[in-house]
């Protein structure tokens, strides 16, 4: 909890002090742009933290949401097909991918990296040759699909345009609510069922979890297939936002912000560790900055470098904390002096 | 160097050491000779590691002073401890096993050439390394990768690592505790050889039989304090335990429970796939305590983890109440009522960084949920009374098991196991590295389990708590069982026989 209000704090410190130099920031519409990006790359990011929880790591995200993307988009459009099966099967293949992609690493033992960074091209290439490179779109039809991606709540819910000012303006997008509703599932499962108590067990200990009987395999499956479903549905929700799939470059480096949002959300790469609204919030941090560097008006080529130092300086500091909180229990100890301190400190 | 007659080699003053949550020293004063062994026992933290890290350069501690030959010195890392002589050999090992013997002996301190490049001098290298290993009787060549020693062999590599310091002197963190007879013998030869050349040793260890074996001197902590020392006349058993506890223990063992004619666990043609070519035969019956005795390296765990289902055995039956069943994982060895109690706490049995409630509900998780969701009242209630029955001393169930001492620790882990209510209990070393009071809570617990009916067969390569517990002797020998002792003819002698390879 504590890491929590941690970063909270960051995310509320970036944002004050973007707003203080130029309070465009904080206009209605700037800040549900950055909330409908929280919920885009957010849903990557919190699938990414179940394999990073099992100590493992999936590389692939950023194809596979380019793949089913673009599929989408191709089924839907230039296939014609009807949406429902469209999306069954497009979700039917992520969910295959993760399997995959658990199957291989727990049963032929290869190591996580290793899988997914194959995944990673292996997706691009399919994307690539199936789309032959051609764009792929929804064109100006599909407004109801688009919905989930453009639209907002409650201002929907009056006559195109009539909404009240305020209500229009403060209206929550819809990626952001389906990102609550994903992260509301996703919580449950982790913090509240007995799988969710596995995973974190075994992501810190693995023998230890099997030697207590936890099936760790068929645990580290449903980890990636949380991953690759989670994957597939912010590729479609991209595809449907940006109504272009080029798909040799669609998520390009997703898997990158996707780790990042969960480092900053603290969810430890050593696994064992995460939970749900740090990966959120830990997104909206990386989102915030994406902005501020807009709004401020550095130089779009300073992007990556910002982004990087203050992904660093955040988790440093956590360290850094964390290292000091120790210091300061000793000192407690020591004023205490003696009295109770009997409680063994397991270094004998 | 200043040889001050009569006057010791070192000396150690008001050492105090704080941890977060514990004061793990508290004004500790020893001395050491020259050439003299110096044992140093107590319990679980009771702060013999603590203190010899600080000796070590490994921990600075907050408050006291060090002397040398008579001199002041600061040891404020291990480069500095080092360099006054001082040489440490840990409890774990800490070698590069892909590495071999000669480099990770000098691993750091590689002897180099004068050219400019000063590339590694190999030649120096080897033949220094190989003048240290026959020095203590090793007839290794310095090229063998230590990944092909055993664990005594490698042991004995640590060993060498100190001595190629010139050492004055030696620490070594319990050296003997995963080391066979046979080994432990070797390493006692050595210690007394490094003696006559005027090393001065620090020996901690828990096994009392060997202290009393090997040191000149004993020094006991008790809670970060000096609780006593002991000269070579007055060392016995009796007396260091006197000391550890503060208080008396008469009885270690009670023999109370009924031991009934009915197999509850029948194990025949047993293939562990580690030694296919034996196969297993044994049987343990309803409230029965069975001793599998061995050396280490015998196959006992490899056994215990193939009866579990960690790994597939190659052929055999597993008979539970006369009807065989099948294991294929730890689960359905769960399912039928056989669990195992794992070795190593740290490695198996438990997850370090987790709460002690987590830990405890691990394996039984199952049982307290609905649709799968977790019942956090009845988790919290299980974990409390789990603690309670196993008197666990801990703040609060929330509390990392890392925080607590190892005894406790291993506590954690039977609580976790004994949630499950087994039929068939398999204990792996379950009382090693902990202390005197806690081996005698856990052997009262097995007790308790036997006389409710529950079957147990019990690891152990401590011959006092073989020939103390046992209802029954099962001995291995290089995967095979080599013989049984019934009761009448429990001796030393006998399984140290049966344990070597003797017919």
């Amino acid at each position: 909890m504590k890491r929590i209000a941690g970063i909270a704090v960051l995310l509320f410190v970036v944002m004050l002090i973007t707003t203080l130099i130029d309070t465009t920031f904080i206009k209605g519409y700037n800040i549900m742009n950055i909330m409908r990006w929280t919920g885009l790359f957010g849903i990557l990011s919190l699938g990414e933290a179940f394999p990073v929880m099992t100590a493992g790591i999936d590389l692939s995200v950023g194809s596979i949401s380019g793949l089913i993307g673009a599929l989408s988009a191709n089924f839907i459009r230039m296939r014609g097909m009807p949406i429902a099966p469209a999306l069954i099967i497009c979700f039917g293949l992520a969910v295959l991918m993760g399997f995959v992609h658990g199957l291989l690493v727990t049963k032929i033992r290869m190591q996580p990296f290793v899988v997914t960074l194959c995944g990673l091209f292996i997706y691009r290439g399919m994307a690539r040759f199936t789309m032959q490179d051609i764009t792929q779109g929804y064109g100006n039809a599909f407004v109801g699909l688009k919905f989930l991606a453009h639209g907002r709540v409650p201002s929907a819910f009056w006559p195109a345009g009539q909404a009240p000012k305020f209500i229009q303006d403060w209206s929550l997008p819809m990626p952001f609510l389906i990102i609550v509703i994903v992260g509301i599932i996703l919580a449950i499962f982790l913090n509240r069922t007995i799988y969710g108590r596995y995973i974190l067990a075994l992501g810190r200990n693995e023998r230890a979890a099997r030697f207590s009987g936890i099936n760790t395999d068929r645990m580290t499956i449903v980890a990636y297939m949380i991953s690759s479903t989670c994957a597939g549905l912010a590729g479609i929700l991209f595809s449907l936002d940006l109504n272009t799939v080029q798909p040799s470059t669609a998520g390009n480096m997703y898997e990158l912000y996707a780790i990042a949002g969960c480092v900053v959300g603290g969810v430890s790469l050593k696994g064992g560790e995460g939970n749900i609204l740090g990966v959120i919030i830990g997104t909206a941090i990386v989102r915030v900055l994406y902005n501020a560097i807009n709004i401020l008006g550095i130089a779009t080529t300073l992007e990556f470098g910002v982004v990087g130092m203050v992904i660093l300086i955040g988790v440093g500091a956590d360290e850094v904390i964390k290292s000091l909180t120790a210091r300061r229990r000793i000192a407690e100890v020591r004023s205490a002096h003696g009295s109770g301190g009997a409680a063994s400190s397991g270094t004998t | 160097m200043a040889e001050n007659e009569g006057s010791s080699l070192l000396e150690m003053r008001g050492i105090t050491k704080y941890f977060p949550g514990a004061k793990a020293l508290d004004h500790v004063d020893f001395e050491l000779n020259r050439g003299e062994i110096l044992a140093v026992i107590g319990e679980n933290g009771a702060g013999k590691s603590t203190l010899v890290k600080v000796l070590g350069g490994i921990h600075l501690p907050e408050m006291g002073a060090i002397r040398l030959n008579g001199q002041d010195v600061v040891i404020d890392s291990v480069q500095a401890a080092t360099k006054l002589g001082i040489s440490f050999v840990h409890q774990e090992l800490n070698l590069s096993d892909n590495l071999d013997i000669a480099t990770n002996v000098f691993l750091g301190r590689e002897p180099r050439e004068k050219k400019f490049l000063r590339l590694i001098d190999r030649k120096k290298l080897y033949r220094d390394t190989e003048e240290i290993l026959q020095h203590i009787d090793m007839n290794y060549s310095p090229r063998l990768l230590v990944h092909d020693l055993t664990i005594g062999g490698q042991q004995m590599i640590e060993i060498a690592k100190a001595l190629s310091i010139k050492a004055q002197i030696l620490i070594m963190d319990e050296p003997t505790s995963s080391l066979s007879r046979g080994e432990t013998e070797q390493l006692f030869k050595v210690i007394q050889e490094l003696k006559l050349q005027g090393v001065s040793i620090i020996y901690i260890s828990h096994r009392l039989g060997e202290v009393k074996e090997v040191a000149d001197r004993v020094m006991v902590l008790r809670d970060g304090r000096v609780s006593g020392h002991l000269g070579k006349e007055e060392i016995s058993h009796e007396r260091m335990v006197k000391l550890m506890v503060g208080r008396d223990i008469e009885k270690f063992y009670h023999h109370e429970h009924e031991v009934s004619k009915k197999p509850v666990f029948e194990v025949r043609d047993f293939i562990v796939p580690e030694h296919p070519k034996e196969r297993i035969n044994f049987t343990v019956h309803a409230g029965e305590i069975v001793v599998l005795a061995g050396l280490v390296g015998a196959g006992r765990t490899e056994l215990a983890h193939a009866l579990f289902g960690i790994v597939k055995p190659l052929g055999g039956q597993i008979l539970l109440d006369d009807r065989p069943i099948v294991i294929n994982s730890p689960q359905d060895a769960m399912k039928a009522g056989i669990i195992l109690v794992p070795e190593d706490r740290k490695l198996h049995g438990l997850i370090m960084e987790m709460a002690v409630e987590t830990n405890i509900t691990l394996a039984s998780l199952d049982r307290y949920q609905k649709m799968k969701m977790i019942q956090f009242e009845e988790v919290r209630t299980v974990a409390n009374e789990m603690v309670q029955k196993l008197d666990v001393r801990l703040r609060s169930i929330d509390q990392l098991v890392e925080s607590l001492s190892g005894g406790n620790q291993q506590k954690v882990v039977l609580a976790k196991w004994l949630c499950l209510n087994p039929r068939v209990l398999l204990l792996d070393e379950p009382t090693r590295g902990i202390d005197v009071v806690a081996k005698e809570e856990i052997y009262r617990l097995m007790e308790r389990l036997a006389s409710q009916g529950v079957a147990i067969l019990v690891i152990s390569s401590e011959m006092l708590e073989v020939l103390g517990i046992a209802d029954r002797i099962l001995v291995m020998h290089d995967g095979s069982i080599s013989g049984q002792l019934s009761k009448e003819q429990f001796s030393e002698e006998a399984v140290v026989h049966l344990a070597t390879g003797g017919k």
